[in-house]
């Protein structure tokens, strides 16, 4: 029994070092191949499929990737810190219980249906409103992500603030506080890390979310200039052409490249979030 | 800051008969749990009045009602009055962070919020002062000064008032809390067994503070500790099962109790 358990503990171990392993081994080549880093950082030029001088430039799909979140943190950010302290403060009793079931619902939503309506609804929506020609941009997918992000950030958020001792509150009232300076002056700045580890989660969804900025940002190689340009996404670029390369082909390398450039990005952001959480930051 | 403190025997301070809380015909429920009955009793101005009694008998729960900071469990439900200052701090129409400036609160487990020793210091004061932003840097510096030299930390802490106060020794928190109060010049100043956490010799430090505070401030100090009512107290009421069975001069109380209740109780009989 205890083997068992013992084995599921470090499973998660084994795993991650076998997912960067695959990753490395399926992108190494590449990158001592045709792989050039002033290139892949600095060029726009993602032409993988030319016959003749095939260009690897990631630094569109990178600035796509970063343009949707950057938007998405716009949305996510207000919504998730507005929905944890009216949840963590204010709301009592049914009300409480209530939101935070529905935002646990709302995070179970498949990122294929939040794509689909960003496809459908979306598009339109946006089209209209801003009498723009298309619908599928940073805009939409950045809408759409923050949508997706906000729960778990409003989880998080909201755990670090009920990690705020009531005595807190308690101490801040009783010297004449209204219950928002208390939340302003006292709570917020207590919970200051959990709060900037859940904004780091977020990010760290953003990047790594696929199918559905995939299907709402328009998928174009664009560096954005407005929040109407099309882009396309590191993660969408690897979903969509993956299945069409060569295995061991120079462009299935530079994909795999790309997915090293993600894991680093994420376990980066993830790892900030961690150490924040912890508290090490603090003096 | 020069001024001696007063001496227990001080006569302008016990010749003092304006009352500074009163309360009237109080009772109090959370739900349907009654836990005050009809409690009738006022507090002198100037002088520290401590309330004893065995435990769950309601003694924070009066305390905490006169600066409503129990209005914050929300299942409270209360009768009477309650006078601060001339006006009845239950009405509706009462503005809590004015009575919660003019009645300052001390905790049992010292509560110095997370913040550095100046803000703590602050804190109050900026909520307090409209033009607070406006005040320069020197202006909240003496004021930091002058509450902290009032609770005899300042020698202390000068040195580090950037740093964060729930670093400091228990003691001191506690005399933060106190100092903490002091900026926006509170009228009374309600103690909720203010020495319980603290170690002996804090206590004689802390009890030694408020003796000090005396005469400037009105002070009711809930106390388990019966030797610290009698020795740090000029009246002291004692209650029981909701309701105030006694108020007398502390010395008078301790030595000649009226009802057998108290008698039983400074005798160490329960509680």
């Amino acid at each position: 029994m205890q083997g068992i358990m013992y084995l599921g503990g470090i499973s998660a171990i084994i795993f991650i070092i076998g997912i960067f392993v695959f990753i490395a081994k399926e992108g190494l080549p590449f990158l001592f191949g045709a792989f050039d880093l002033k290139e892949f950082f600095t060029s726009p030029r993602w032409i993988p499929t030319s016959e003749n001088n095939p260009t690897y430039g990631a630094l569109a799909l990178i600035l796509g990737t970063a343009s949707v979140t950057g938007m998405a943190m716009i949305v996510a950010i207000p919504f998730s810190l507005g929905a944890a302290i009216f949840i963590g403060e204010f709301a009592t009793g049914k009300t409480r219980e209530t939101l935070k079931i529905l935002i646990e619902l709302l995070a179970a939503i498949p990122s294929v249906v939040w794509g689909f309506i960003g496809l459908t609804i979306m598009n339109g929506l946006i089209i209209k409103l801003f009498n723009v020609p298309i619908g599928l941009n940073v805009l939409n997918a950045g809408i759409i992500l923050g949508l997706m992000a906000a729960p778990i950030m409003t989880t998080i958020a909201e755990d670090s603030l009920k990690a705020v001792p009531d005595k807190y509150r308690e101490a801040a009232e009783a010297m004449g506080a209204t219950r928002w300076q208390t939340i302003r002056r006292v709570v917020l700045p207590a919970a200051k890390n959990g709060l900037v580890s859940a904004v780091l989660l977020g990010v760290g969804r953003g990047f790594g979310e696929t199918m559905a900025v995939l299907m709402a940002s328009g998928h174009s190689i664009n560096i954005p200039h407005s929040v109407f340009d099309s882009v396309r996404a590191l993660t969408a670029t690897i979903a969509a052409e993956l299945g069409e390369t060569a295995v061991g082909s120079p462009h299935y390398g530079a994909l795999f490249t790309l997915g090293i450039l993600l894991f680093i990005i994420t376990f980066l952001i993830n790892l900030t979030a961690d150490l924040v959480v912890r508290g090490i930051r603090k003096k | 800051m020069e001024t001696p403190p007063p001496t227990p025997d001080a006569p302008d301070v016990l010749a003092n008969t304006e009352i500074a809380v009163r309360v009237k015909d109080f009772s109090l429920w959370y739900g349907t749990f009654q836990a005050l009955f009809a409690v009738d009793f006022n507090v002198k101005q100037g002088i520290i009045t401590s309330l004893i009694g065995p435990s769950g008998c309601g003694k924070s729960t009066l305390l905490r009602s006169i600066n409503r900071i129990n209005d914050r469990l929300g299942y409270v439900r209360t009768e009477g009055v309650i006078e601060v200052l001339g006006k009845n701090v239950l009405d509706s129409d009462v503005a809590l962070p004015q009575l919660r400036k003019q009645v300052g609160m001390v905790f049992q487990r010292p509560n110095p919020l997370p913040l550095s020793i100046r803000e703590n210091i602050l804190f109050s004061y900026t909520l307090h002062t409209p033009d607070a932003r406006k005040r320069t840097k020197a202006e909240k510096d003496q004021i930091v000064e002058e509450a902290l030299r009032e609770v005899l930390l300042w020698d202390t802490v000068k040195d580090r008032l950037d740093h964060s106060a729930t670093a400091l020794s228990l003691e001191q928190q506690q005399k933060l809390c106190i100092a903490r109060l002091l900026p926006v010049k509170p009228r009374v100043l309600l103690m909720d067994e203010p020495c319980s956490a603290l170690d002996p010799e804090a206590t004689a430090a802390v009890e030694e503070l408020i003796w000090q505070l005396r005469g400037e401030y009105t002070i009711l100090m809930v106390t388990h500790n019966m030797a610290q009512a009698r020795r740090a107290s000029d009246e002291c009421a004692f209650m029981l099962m909701g309701k105030l069975v006694e108020h007398a001069d502390t010395a008078e109380m301790f030595v000649t109790p009226r009802h057998k209740e108290t008698a039983d109780y400074i005798e160490g009989r329960y509680g």
